[in-house]
């Protein structure tokens, strides 16, 4: 670990924001878009059977 | 191979599919390295101390926030001009991601200010068009979720996209136009002298691909998730129709 001095708080604390945001939005997207997959299936098969 | 056949949603799940993940793959490589170096193996900077090593964040989320905006400018005239509907569907996508890439840069914009210039928060010409480019990107991703007509939403949203990228191009210029602020100048330049140190600049290259890369893994994946919807959408209207 480098030693980040009097900034240890400010450096942490920006990654620690920066990466949950990042890991936020990829989480939120594949879930969208399995959600979406599980939708679009359900909806052909519905219009497949009539 | 004319490019709008990209345009084409069938002929765009099929490629795109086979895309998606190696971009994420590349883009967390090209993170992990640039993160890993930036952080744990470049020195402090003489003035600014250990705080050097947030620009690994800031930099690479500030270029995005607003090149996004751009590329949704152009998919948003390719939308107008073209009636594209895949081009309509990337802005769209692009939009959540732009926020969020312009919420780090303005998050760690304030964390990295208060040490440096006693304060999160000055109305500077170049954090106050941020501000105002963040709520941009909210209004955008606000104004799609309150129209139900698909296609009146892209036609509005794109008017929106055009009027926001005065505060795209005036965050990226600001500080060139009032001359005046706390915000220093471009971080990067081709001019080697006004760049900054290679120590810092190799892995920030690392980083801004490693950026450059999630956009377009989460665009195209976003895309897709749009094109899917707009199917199921037409899907229940027709059964409604029958």
């Amino acid at each position: 670990m480098p030693d980040l001095g009097k900034y240890a708080v400010e450096v942490g604390l920006a990654y620690g924001v920066s990466l949950a945001l990042l890991v936020g939005i990829v989480w939120i997207s594949f879930v969208q878009s399995r959600s979406a997959n599980h939708d679009l299936d359900a909806a052909e098969e519905r219009w497949k059977n009539g | 191979m004319s490019l709008w056949e990209y345009a084409n949603p069938r002929r765009f799940m099929a490629i795109t599919d086979r895309v998606v993940a190696p971009a994420f793959g590349l883009a967390f490589l090209a993170l992990a390295v640039g993160l890993i170096w930036g952080f744990f193996f470049t020195p402090d900077d003489f003035r600014q101390g250990a705080t050097v090593k947030i620009i690994y964040l800031h930099v690479p989320s500030a270029m995005m926030a607003i090149n996004i905006w751009v590329m949704m400018l152009v998919t948003s005239l390719v939308w107008l001009i073209r009636r594209h509907h895949v081009s309509a569907l990337a802005a769209k996508a692009a939009a959540p991601v732009g926020a969020t890439m312009t919420l780090i840069a303005l998050l760690t914009g304030a964390i990295w200010g208060q040490p440096l210039w006693g304060t999160y928060w000055v109305w500077d010409p170049r954090l106050t068009s941020f501000l105002i480019l963040f709520l941009f990107y909210l209004g955008y991703i606000a104004l799609w979720a309150s129209i139900e007509d698909p296609d009146a939403a892209a036609d509005l949203t794109s008017v929106l996209c055009l009027v926001g990228s005065v505060f795209a191009l005036l965050s990226r210029y600001a500080a060139n136009f009032w001359a005046r602020g706390f915000h220093q100048g471009a971080t990067l330049s081709l001019d080697r002298d006004e760049n900054i140190s290679d120590v810092f600049w190799v892995p920030l290259l690392f980083c801004i691909a490693g950026f450059i890369l999630l956009f377009i893994a989460l665009v195209l994946m976003r895309t897709r998730t749009e094109i899917r919807r707009r199917r199921v959408h037409a899907i229940t209207i027709r059964e409604r129709a029958t």
